[in-house]
């Protein structure tokens, strides 16, 4: 495997645990409805990342699955969960500490679409050049939203 | 049901370009005849937003009748049937008229001391253990600026807590969401009069014919003279204005971003464009270009269930416009993306370079009359004088403003928007909130769930209004508030349009106007400025309005041309009104320049799918030299989509004969006669798949809730059932089920973008009840005692 085929790997790898972590976080929030609806609609453009990154792999004679589980276990538990819990204080709390992670977790992804896309120019390869830049916006714009929703909800859950 | 056409009065045609010929609508008392009218006084309409210039009638102190003011810009004379016989409600004997405290369970009247001292010893413990962020305001549509002004003031700068809203969130945050998005300014840039100019008006969502009836009347008017305009309408139900359209589109609600991308897509790809006024005043059509590439006319169509070639002959009717005119309302506003969906319609405009010029405008619409005051005077989520919360210079001339010290004015993210306020309040983290001139207990969205956060113990709640409504009954304070006609104060309509509203009698009882209750609670909390004075200095309407033009000084909304006394001389006046402005701007963006500077913006625009706003250093990049900006906007699926379990998908709205939840409306015998209860619009299509016929007792139901209505069959379209949102449970028994509201069925979830609760996206199933259903569903508890 070539050294693109590594980066793609990681990315596979990365992005979808982004789509699982926003879909664990958007149903343990689910009372938190804007966390709750938001976080799903942007878990669908990692999930749709995941498929194109297989898809490029296998271009390159590189087994990733297009079609993995992306969806939180125990989602629906999650749900009731956050329902029961909706009157309490702690889930701020909790929800800070989710959104911190989502945030690194995009950051992460970011990076590797950034490698993916300074690689493929080294080598010239317009597909993957392509790829990377209609998907590393849409991780930018993740990045951005946990970032945003962080700054707007922190300071009500610290006081 | 068809709308009688006498609501719209008689025609008086007039041809394009022509002025709108004058009709002196009056209506008096029984009995009373214009000689017995002892005095007219001058004031505009707040059953609706189109803020129509009135007369009261007023003999012996009593309110006895109105007339349309026929010197006035926007009706020139007319009436809405709503302001015929609405003025009869402030007159209702059951309207508050002593303050009212919670006691042993039960609310005792009491005096304005009791009243007004628990609420500041609240407050102040409050302050104290927890800190500004433990306090919350929710207002109203239906004040006066003078009003907002203050309440602005006394939240940011004297208590100094970032959650101040109003209920204009339900109706209007997405116009000025979409006015920010693409000019980085709240302002709207047509006028009512375009429609005497226009050769092709759109009406996206939005069904002017009950909402705006005096704007109807002038559209109707130019229909019936010479050379009359095209009607687009885009609405899925068969209103008043689809029946006049040239093209009616029905889509599937939740889709309008597909279908207003399918327009465009059209439009480009005819090039029915302006390419001058494109590459000389806005930024971003190549990014449009590209995600219209993905939205080719049968693509959308399929979305959104239309006709393809009824979606190309939209597209060319808009294409080939000369003076195009459109308005959006809550179709477009309180459905799935609704600032996308909204912007696309201000991209419409600006690709076809049709701003501006007569004929040539947007008008993103208000529900509510005075909703442009709430959000120009800082009493939502925006600052007073359309100020930048991210721009330190611009809380710096507010601190200046009120002399108080920056770091007093929260600023560290946007205002805390309504729905949040009641998300911290389910959390407990909120525990006081003012509720004033609305009704939440029948207006926001999933009543069941409004219901328990209000009747927390933990949460202290004032409510101040003019009549005992249903949030009313959940207080702990109750504080009764003048009514229109009873005090003096401005409001500004849906075209920029200020009236002055002089008080015509005394409030009933011991009553108080809402700028008095405001500067009482102030200088009971005895807050102060950097110099140790009042905070805020002001002491009546008058003074409040030249505290207000002082802030609005050198910023779009200018009010420094205007005074009482020119609003009394001249009626309507337009902002911005400055010295050299006298006569106010009848259109914004004449020249094609806008008010997007980075360092003079209100916003820098947000991310239209998740909400998260543009830094700074972002829109300097993007737009430097202060263009419009077009922003493209990809259509995602709704959120909770029609299913085998709940086939419909439920919209709700309003109609002609009911504002609000019917607080005056329901009170005014004329319009509560013509239109009493309930009732949902469905297809005969669906109706007979149901075994429904026209006045069956029907059960609507969503995850959330149950309504029981009459159902009323129209050429609606298949798939989609309609619910009026004004029917609450003040005048039903004590022990009434809660199966009459339309938000016990809708979802709690809210455009991104500019936070609007979406009531026209949810999936709902219906049955025909059995002849002797009883009336099931929860037992309301308004005893305020639940934890």
């Amino acid at each position: 495997m070539n050294k693109l085929g590594l980066v793609l790997r990681e990315l596979h790898r990365s992005e979808l645990h982004l789509a699982r972590d926003l879909d664990a976080v958007s149903r343990r929030h689910k009372a938190d409805h804007e966390i709750y609806y938001v976080a799903g609609d942007v878990a669908g453009w990692s999930r749709e990342h995941v498929r194109r990154i297989a898809e490029a792999a296998a271009d390159m004679n590189i087994d990733l699955s297009a079609r993995p589980r992306t969806a939180a276990r125990a989602g629906e538990f999650a749900e009731r969960f956050s329902d029961l819990v909706a009157r309490r204080p702690e889930p701020s709390l909790l929800l800070l500490v989710d959104l911190r992670r989502l945030h690194q977790r995009a950051a992460g992804v970011s990076i590797d679409w950034e490698l993916l896309a300074q690689g493929a120019q080294a080598t010239k390869n317009a597909d993957l050049l392509e790829l990377a830049s209609q998907c590393h916006p849409e991780t930018l714009r993740q990045l951005r939203w946990t970032n945003s929703m962080l700054k707007v909800l922190s300071p009500q859950a610290l006081i | 049901m068809t709308l009688p056409d006498g609501l719209w009065g008689e025609r008086t045609p007039y041809g394009p370009g022509d002025p709108w010929p004058t009709r002196a609508d009056v209506q008096l008392a029984d009995g009373i005849g214009e000689s017995d009218v002892e005095r007219w006084v001058p004031t505009a309409s707040v059953l609706h937003s189109n803020g129509d210039g009135l007369d009261l009638a007023v003999r012996g102190e009593q309110i006895v009748g109105v007339r349309g003011s026929t010197g006035d810009r926007i009706n020139h004379g007319r009436l809405d049937v709503k302001d015929r016989y609405g003025w009869q409600a402030t007159a209702s004997d059951d309207r508050l008229t002593r303050p009212l405290i919670r006691s042993g369970g039960r609310l005792v009247e009491t005096d304005w001391e009791t009243a007004m001292g628990r609420v500041v010893d609240h407050s102040r413990r409050l302050l104290q253990s927890y800190g500004p962020g433990s306090i919350g305001f929710y207002t109203s549509g239906q004040l006066f600026l003078e009003e907002y002004y203050t309440l602005g003031v006394i939240a940011r700068a004297g208590i100094g807590t970032n959650h101040i809203d109003g209920n204009t969130r339900l109706c209007t945050a997405t116009a000025a969401e979409a006015l920010k998005e693409s000019f980085a300014s709240d302002g709207q840039p047509g006028t009512l009069a375009d429609i005497d100019h226009a050769d092709v008006i759109a009406l996206f969502g939005h069904n002017i014919a009950e909402t705006q009836s005096v704007s109807w009347m002038r559209i109707l008017d130019r229909l019936a003279g010479s050379d009359p305009p095209s009607l687009l309408c885009v609405d899925p139900r068969p209103t008043p204005v689809a029946r006049h359209a040239a093209i009616h589109l029905a889509p599937l609600p939740g889709t309008n971003v597909a279908l207003m991308n399918g327009l465009l897509h059209e439009i480009v790809a005819h090039g029915w464009i302006d390419r001058d006024y494109i590459d000389a005043h806005t930024v971003g059509f190549a990014e449009l270009e590209k995600q219209l590439a993905d939205y080719p006319v049968e693509r959308a169509a399929e979305i959104c269930g239309v006709d393809a070639g009824e979606l190309r002959a939209a597209a060319q009717l808009l294409g080939g416009a000369q003076r195009l005119m459109s308005t959006v309302l809550q179709g477009f506003y309180q459905s799935h993306q609704a600032t996308a969906a909204s912007v696309q319609v201000n991209n419409l405009h600006l690709v076809r370079g049709m701003l501006g010029r007569p004929g040539c405008g947007v008008l993103q619409m208000n529900g509510q009359p005075t909703a442009q005051n709430t959000r120009e005077c800082g009493a939502d989520g925006d600052l007073a004088g359309f100020r930048n919360w991210a721009n330190d210079s611009h809380i710096k001339e507010l601190a200046e403003l009120w002399n108080v010290d920056p770091s007093q004015i929260p600023h560290y993210g946007p205002p805390t928007h309504a729905m949040q306020m009641f998300r911290y309040a389910e959390q407990g983290s909120l525990k006081m909130l003012w509720v004033s001139a609305t009704n939440p207990a029948v207006s926001l969205p999933e009543l069941t769930r409004i219901r328990s956060v209000l009747a927390q113990h933990r949460l202290f709640l004032v409510v101040q209004d003019i009549f005992r409504t249903e949030t009313a009954e959940f207080a702990d304070v109750v504080l009764p508030a003048a009514a229109w006609g009873e005090k003096t104060g401005t409001f500004t309509n849906a075209d920029r349009t200020v009236h002055l509203s002089e008080k015509a009698v005394d409030p009933p009882g011991q009553a108080r106007s809402d700028l008095d209750i405001f500067l009482d609670y102030a200088r009971r909390m005895d807050f102060r400025d950097k110099d140790g004075q009042p905070l805020p200095p002001w002491t009546d309407a008058e003074s409040a309005f030249r505290a207000w033009q002082a802030c609005s000084a050198g910023r779009p909304c200018d009010y420094t041309g205007m005074s009482y006394d020119a609003l009394r001389e001249r009626g309507g006046i337009q902002w911005p009104c400055t010295a050299d402005t006298p006569e106010g701007t009848e259109r914004l963006y004449t020249d094609g320049r806008f008010w997007s500077a980075p360092d003079y913006c209100e916003a820098y625009g947000k991310d239209l799918v998740t909400g998260a706003p543009v830094e700074p250093t972002e829109y300097r990049a993007l737009n430097p030299d202060a263009r419009a900006i077009i922003k493209a906007a990809e259509y995602l699926p709704p959120h909770e989509c029609p299913s085998d379990d709940y086939p419909f998908a439920l919209i709700t709205g309003r109609i002609i004969y009911q504002f609000h939840t019917r607080t005056k409306t329901g009170r005014t015998p004329q319009l509560d006669g013509a239109a009493p209860d309930v009732w949902v619009e469905m297809s005969s299509e669906d109706a007979a798949d149901h075994h429904v016929t026209d006045g069956d007792r029907v059960e609507i139901t969503t995850p959330r809730g149950v309504v029981h209505a009459v159902a009323r069959i129209t050429d609606m379209r298949r798939g989609v059932l309609f619910v009026p949102f004004h029917y609450g449970y003040w005048d039903e028994p004590d022990d009434h089920p809660t199966d009459r509201a339309a938000n016990e069925l809708t979802i709690t979830d809210w455009d991104p973008a500019s936070k609007q609760p979406l009531f026209k996206t949810a999936a709902a199933a219906l049955r025909r009840c059995p002849p002797e259903a009883e009336r099931p569903g929860e037992t309301v508890n308004t005893g305020g005692d639940a934890s």
